[in-house]
């Protein structure tokens, strides 16, 4: 097969997250050095100014998503990356940018924790963090990619997303993904489906809502429309408010708009749902491994079938509320503690038994556990 | 009857303020106005961002872009607006716990790159949202609710500072001064790099009160007797100048600004101008 | 073709993460799936280093290598390391310094060649030892086509080094064809 060498490439996954990101229209990324997302600054770095964008190295975790905040509110499509530690770092602005509705997309390359953990090893320990990480209620959209091709398609979304909804984005990526290369295709922007934030304000108010409606249209700075940004509860105007009764309408708009679109949200795969006994709940580069494990099927007899969510947050709960009901057997294969497993467990009820998979020592999952595992759970069922 | 400055650059439905009676805060904000008036800037192009605390509410009550942030992050905020629009004033209205505690790493970093933002700092020597605890520029010996038996920490310098980290204007003005601060804001905002001015605000009722200050009317009198000029400042021994604040411009040598740098990287490697 | 799981270790600063790189973009460029990672410590010299690549004609599932195909190594440390891991009839390509058990050379089939002392002395550049490993490797296992690898190394080298590299690459094909077992 010849190959079309433009649009066909070899990439890292962390490079693919910044193409995918510049290609739906990235200009602006703040960041900070942290293994093993440091490749996403570094390609940033190169390729920004080629498209006439800007890159900062900034002081510290906290600045960078600052820095990229502050671009996002005079209008540019803005990205960080981090990792473990610096994830922790940014939680409090991530709630900034929820409660302002400021559109960003967050990448958080996972690798073990906690703490300096393992640096260079990978894990997905911060699916949880991921979603309640920053105090306080607040509407939480996380994905995760299973492979550099995904990588590509999903960055796009997750900018789709945070522009449709002006609100962060967490792009769950994991060591595994992040640091492995690939071929892929790079669909370039002219193909691609854009969602730019609407900029119409409603009665002339920023944080104005239509009638059913529960995205305010808040223009860029320097528009002409000179209003006010705050982290407090706040009126329509952006003013900062003390009343009850207004910080109870407007943290119950920030849930319903992702409430309210979350089938617009929600992404996932099935593969073999449709006749299985045992079905393994799995997503990130941990994907990689189930599906490992389900190739070798007619060698080790085992008959599986595999959901993957990969918009992790909100989790596409009725599906799996869904495919519980005829399913015996659920194996969450996470890398992790066990972090999912707690939502599968509220979602399943007494539908399915669910077990679990899982490690916490920075080597990946490999196919070989998974089928050691299913085994296991097949001599217990019978 | 609001004058006309306050009806042009204030969003007047929002006033009065949360300010205490006889707070600084409002005389600087007014100080900041003028000079935005002075300079005649188009108020679209305006953009100021606070962070958190007593001073940072003034980004509420102006009425240009505004952008009131998480704690001592304004000057990283403000950095990416910066970037993503260069020809946007930005100016950062904070304070000095703001500025020179949780958000001092942010301060050195910005005059590092002295890239063009202005500074205003609402120094009131003390934690006034939170009820009066020591901050970085509370004097060694003075007391707050964290420092009940004196405060035993030395306090910033904050012009100095921002001098040797980088700043390309340096400054301090007060609220007694009120002429000589608004020209200093102007020459900060005129500064084509990282300006830097320390405006030192009164809180009687924390810090004045506290340390037994007087009120209002005391502190302003002590402002108009202490707060001297560089060139008398020059005149006095070391323990004349003890009880002294000097005031007036410290530095200002200008040099290429950071955004500029950015764009000759641009053009180098063939980007479009602007994004 | 079957799958083929490559795996190269040595020390770090070797060049051996670029080495699967550049095996990885060649059999990409033939139109192969391909994976390649790497695992490695703090160090960013003299650490242990391992990289690997998988090449299939169908899409390439688990992405780390399990049982290598082929393992290429550079130092006594990382061969050590990873000698007892081979899947059956592996290909092993080491530098001549490194000393091999008889149990390993009877099983598998076993190149010894002087790759350090060749970069140093025949390219004349130690940092050359990594390209001409792939050109052995690549014509060991007949993976990609020379073009096609050829075009990877030139894609992945500094500028104004083509030719040296390119002879390096050559070389370590010559080695594997010129091999007396």
């Amino acid at each position: 097969m010849a190959t079309n060498r433009c649009r066909f490439k070899l990439l890292q996954g962390n490079e693919a997250c910044v193409e995918g990101a510049l290609a739906v229209g990235m200009r602006f990324y703040a960041g900070y050095p942290i293994t093993p997302s440091t490749e996403i600054a570094e390609r940033s770095s190169v390729r920004l100014p080629q498209l006439g964008g800007k890159f900062i190295q900034m002081e510290d975790e906290i600045s960078s998503i600052a820095a990229a905040l502050g671009a996002s509110v005079a209008g540019v499509k803005s990205m960080t990356a981090t990792s473990g530690p610096g994830f922790s770092l940014k939680q409090e602005n991530i709630g900034y940018a929820a409660i302002a509705e400021i559109p960003i997309v967050i990448v958080d390359v996972q690798r073990s924790g906690p703490s300096t953990g393992l640096p260079t090893s990978p894990s997905q320990g911060d699916v949880m963090q991921a979603k309640w990480g920053t105090h306080g209620d607040h509407p939480t959209i996380a994905i995760s990619p299973t492979s550099v091709q995904s990588t590509y398609n999903e960055i796009i979304r997750a900018f789709n997303l945070s522009e449709r909804f002006r609100t962060p984005v967490i792009f769950l990526m994991d060591e595994v993904v992040g640091h492995m290369r690939e071929g892929i295709e790079l669909i370039p922007t002219e193909e691609l489906e854009i969602i730019d934030r609407n900029e119409k304000m409603i009665n002339g108010l920023p944080y104005a809502v239509g009638e059913r409606e529960y995205i305010p249209h808040m223009p860029s700075f320097g528009t002409g429309s000179l209003y006010n940004i705050t982290g407090l509860f706040h009126d329509d105007e952006g003013f900062p408010t003390n009343d009850n009764k207004m910080a109870h309408d407007e943290g119950l708009r920030l849930m319903k708009k992702i409430e309210v679109y979350k089938d617009d949200i929600i992404k996932y795969e099935t593969i073999d749902t449709d006749d299985c006994d045992t079905l393994i709940v799995c997503y990130g580069g941990t994907m990689r491994a189930v599906l490992g494990a389900k190739e070798r099927a007619k060698e080790t007899g085992l008959k599986f079938g595999i959901f993957n969510p990969i918009t992790i947050w909100p989790f596409p709960e009725e599906k799996l509320a869904e495919l519980s009901k005829k399913i015996k057997n659920i194996l969450v294969v996470e890398h992790n503690y066990g972090q999912i497993l707690l939502t599968v467990q509220r979602i399943v009820k007494d539908n399915s038994n669910v077990h679990f998979l899982g490690k916490i020592d920075g080597t990946t999952i490999s196919p070989d556990e998974i089928i050691k595992k299913l085994q296991e759970v097949n001599s217990n069922a019978q | 009857m609001p004058s006309k400055l306050i009806e042009k650059h204030l969003r007047t439905d929002r006033l009065p303020h949360i300010w205490c009676p006889g707070c600084g805060h409002g005389i600087l904000m007014r100080d900041v106005c003028q000079a935005i008036d002075n300079l005649n800037l188009d108020k679209d192009m305006v953009t100021i961002v606070s962070g958190i605390g007593c001073s940072s509410r003034a980004a509420g009550y102006m009425n240009y872009n505004t952008l009131h942030t998480t704690h001592g992050r304004a000057i990283a905020f403000a950095t990416g607006i910066k970037m993503a629009k260069p020809e946007m004033t930005v100016i950062v209205i904070t304070g000095d716990g703001d500025a020179a505690a949780i958000g001092g790493n942010h301060l050195i970093h910005g005059c590092r790159r002295n890239i063009d933002l202005t500074i205003v700092v609402f120094n009131n020597n003390t934690y006034g949202m939170t009820g009066g605890q020591y901050s970085p520029t509370t004097p060694t010996g003075e007391k707050g609710t964290t420092a009940p038996y004196g405060n035993i920490d030395g306090a910033f310098d904050l012009p100095r500072l921002a001098k040797a980290a980088g700043a390309t204007y340096t400054a301090r003005g007060d609220c007694y001064h009120v002429p000589l601060t608004i020209k200093l804001i102007e020459n900060g905002i005129k500064n084509h790099g990282f300006s830097f001015i320390d405006a030192t605000s009164i809180c009687p009722t924390y810090y004045g009160r506290k340390n037994k200050k007087g009120g209002p009317i005391d502190m302003m009198h002590w402002q108009e007797k202490n707060c001297i000029s560089k060139t008398k400042a020059d005149k006095l021994s070391k323990e004349e100048l003890e009880d002294k604040l000097v005031i007036g411009e410290f530095y200002n040598e200008p040099k290429e600004e950071y955004t500029d740098l950015y764009q000759t990287i641009i053009d180098k490697v063939g980007g479009k101008r602007n994004v | 073709m079957c799958k083929s799981e490559l795996r190269f270790t040595g020390s770090g600063g070797q060049g051996v993460i670029l080495g699967t790189i550049i095996m990885a973009e060649a059999a990409f460029l033939d139109g192969k799936s391909v994976v390649q990672s790497q695992s490695y410590g703090p160090e960013a010299r003299g650490g242990l280093c391992k990289a690997e690549v998988l090449v299939d004609d169908k899409a390439v599932n688990y992405t780390k290598v399990t049982k290598p195909t082929c393992l290429m190594s550079l130092t006594q440390q990382s061969f050590d390391k990873y000698k007892d891991t081979l899947a059956d009839n592996a290909v092993l390509v080491v530098d001549d310094s490194i000393n091999v058990p008889k149990n390993i050379g009877e099983a598998h089939k076993v190149y010894k060649l002087p790759i350090l002392s060749s970069a140093r002395k025949v390219i004349k550049n130690p940092m050359s030892a990594n390209i001409i490993s792939v050109g052995a490797v690549n014509a060991a296992l007949d993976l990609a086509s020379k073009e096609s690898l050829e075009d990877a190394v030139v894609a992945h080298i500094p500028k104004g080094t083509e030719k040296l590299n390119v002879s390096a690459m050559n070389l370590g094909a010559q080695m594997i064809k010129e091999y007396v077992h």
